[in-house]
């Protein structure tokens, strides 16, 4: 399980995050939902250890992440995955050497046993023949799968989304929240997304938490989530979740829909 | 009155602004060498990975090599031509082969390449790692539990650092060649005599000041260049991107100047090298 206690980051005098708290049970798939520029990035860089927070603490399993030093964070590192919103990937790189870069880094594996795990894992995200291609040469759905194949390479126990489907058209994003919810169910994979989108969070979240000015605001499940009588919540959801979310006998939610 | 107070003000404003450009080329000159500390220490770090250097050692080196001597040998002709037009009021244009072999070998060699490879390969560090921040490759490989500087920064500082001297090498040869090719073909210069005029005024002490400058303008581009690269900020872009490979042939050109200064004080003045 990850635990963000009281966190608080400032940029340039501009406070981004503002004491939040959050708890990611182990093997759910919690969104993060909020405004742009509201944090949910920085939040999951922080958990990443990519961002040191100004104050508070990360607890990953036990164990205080925020203040391990490099070689012990490069440890835990290798049980997180994460897929970026631009998809990250190394542009001087064939796919294949893309997704076995933490082989490669970490392992003592064969060029052979290197080349079935990649396979694998390309598989899994349901690709195949594209081992020899290069991120230029592959559409922006491609480069999100392999993306997701490199962040799935380590086995991690945890894998971070920002933004999977930002600048992917309808039926990609669908494509690509249908493979967050198989991956999650086939790995059992404590999944953390962060996502503006409402339709791919409601389509992929066993929890979803919403933040703004910094904090949290909201946290439950799906259903708990459109019963929250909260007014910028219920304004979010209103303006990009699905019809049958929309559609749903909820006073609270037909309360927001009438005004 | 309120010309005065607006002198003030604007005075007041002019203060304040010098002091936060100061502040922040403090700064900047702070992370710059504190990334420089880390690299020195990466250096020593296990894993070594031999296949980084290797790719950046042909990258930096085979591909400037043309480029090297051709600049190597046009600043030489260049040298000739007017060392011997200067020289032969004063009846001592034999003295044109020392001219262009210790000005070529103590100066103009390493210069001339460091300022070849910080437009060419200082512009393009700059250029590679700061498309890899904004676009958060090195953000993944820090998350896939690999060190940036490790990765990145090391097989370019010791490939720029050991490629420099040896460019160095082949440039002062195409230098020296190319003040003999304009002078004797020129002018009434015997070739024999010019080469020989090169072997007496060749010394080692002044070979190991090219290199020792050499080594030292290549250190200071991979140092600008990966700093360069590494401060843009994610959200800089493709405007960041330019900006800070600008920057970055700027600023290696003007630490080669300072760097030249102070090594010549420290070589001939402290050091008493010839």
């Amino acid at each position: 399980m990850i635990s963000v206690k009281n966190i608080t980051k400032n940029f340039g005098g501009k406070n981004v995050l503002n004491g939040l708290s959050l708890e990611i049970p182990h093997g759910e798939t919690l969104v993060i939902m909020g405004r742009s520029g509201c944090g949910k990035s920085v939040l999951l860089k922080i958990i990443a250890g990519l961002i040191a927070a100004d104050s508070g603490e990360i607890w990953f399993d036990g164990t205080e992440i925020s203040k391990l030093k490099t070689k012990k964070m490069n440890l835990l590192r290798q049980k997180i995955g994460m897929l970026f919103q631009s998809a990250a990937l190394f542009d001087s790189m064939t796919v294949a050497e893309n997704v076995a870069f933490m082989l490669d880094q970490h392992t003592n594996y064969s060029k052979q046993e290197m080349r079935k795990i990649v396979d694998e894992k390309l598989e899994l995200v349901d690709l195949e023949g594209v081992q020899d291609l290069r991120p230029a040469e592959l559409s922006g759905g491609m480069r999100k799968r392999v993306g997701l194949a490199r962040a799935l390479a380590f086995n991690p126990e945890v894998i971070l989304y920002d933004e999977p489907t930002t600048g992917l058209d309808p039926v990609t994003c669908t494509e690509i929240n249908q493979l967050i919810r198989d991956l999650h169910e086939r790995l059992q994979v404590t999944s953390v997304v962060v996502t503006h989108d409402m339709h791919s969070a409601f389509s992929v979240a066993t929890r979803m938490a919403m933040i703004h000015e910094g904090k949290q605001i909201a946290y439950g499940s799906p259903d708990e989530i459109i019963n929250i009588d909260n007014p910028i919540l219920q304004q979010f959801v209103l303006f990009g979740a699905p019809d049958q979310i929309l559609n749903m006998e909820n006073p609270i939610l037909k309360e927001y829909i009438g005004r | 009155m309120n010309q005065q107070s607006a002198t003030h003000e604007s005075s007041g404003g002019f203060r304040a602004l010098i002091k936060i450009r100061l502040h922040n080329t403090l700064t900047e000159v702070g992370q710059a060498f504190t990334l420089f500390f880390q690299t020195l220490i990466q250096i020593f770090r296990p894993p070594f990975q031999f296949d980084l250097l290797v790719k950046q050692l042909l990258l930096i080196g085979f591909n400037s090599l043309g480029v090297v001597i051709v600049s190597g040998f046009f600043t030489g002709m260049v040298l000739g031509v007017q060392g011997y037009i200067q020289l032969k009021p004063y009846a001592v244009e034999g003295s044109v082969a020392r001219f262009v072999c210790v000005s070529i070998v103590k100066e103009l060699g390493p210069m001339i390449t460091a300022f070849v490879l910080a437009g060419r390969i200082g512009a393009s560090i700059t250029a590679e790692l700061s498309t890899m921040k904004v676009t958060e490759q090195i953000d993944a490989l820090e998350v896939m539990g690999t060190n940036p500087v490790k990765y990145l920064v090391v097989p370019r500082f010791l490939a720029c650092s050991f490629m420099l001297p040896t460019l160095t090498i082949f440039s002062t040869f195409a230098g020296i060649a190319g003040g003999f090719v304009a002078v004797v073909t020129l002018f009434d210069v015997n070739g024999y005599f010019f080469l020989l005029e090169v072997q007496k005024n060749l010394f080692v002490g002044s070979v190991l000041i090219s290199l020792i400058k050499a080594t030292s303008f290549g250190m200071a581009i991979a140092a600008v260049g990966c700093y360069k690269g590494f401060s843009i900020s994610t959200a800089g872009g493709a405007e960041g991107v330019g900006t800070a490979t600008t920057g970055s042939a700027v600023i290696s050109l003007i630490a080669i100047l300072i760097l030249d200064f102070v090594l010549n004080h420290v070589l001939f003045n402290i050091l008493g090298l010839i």
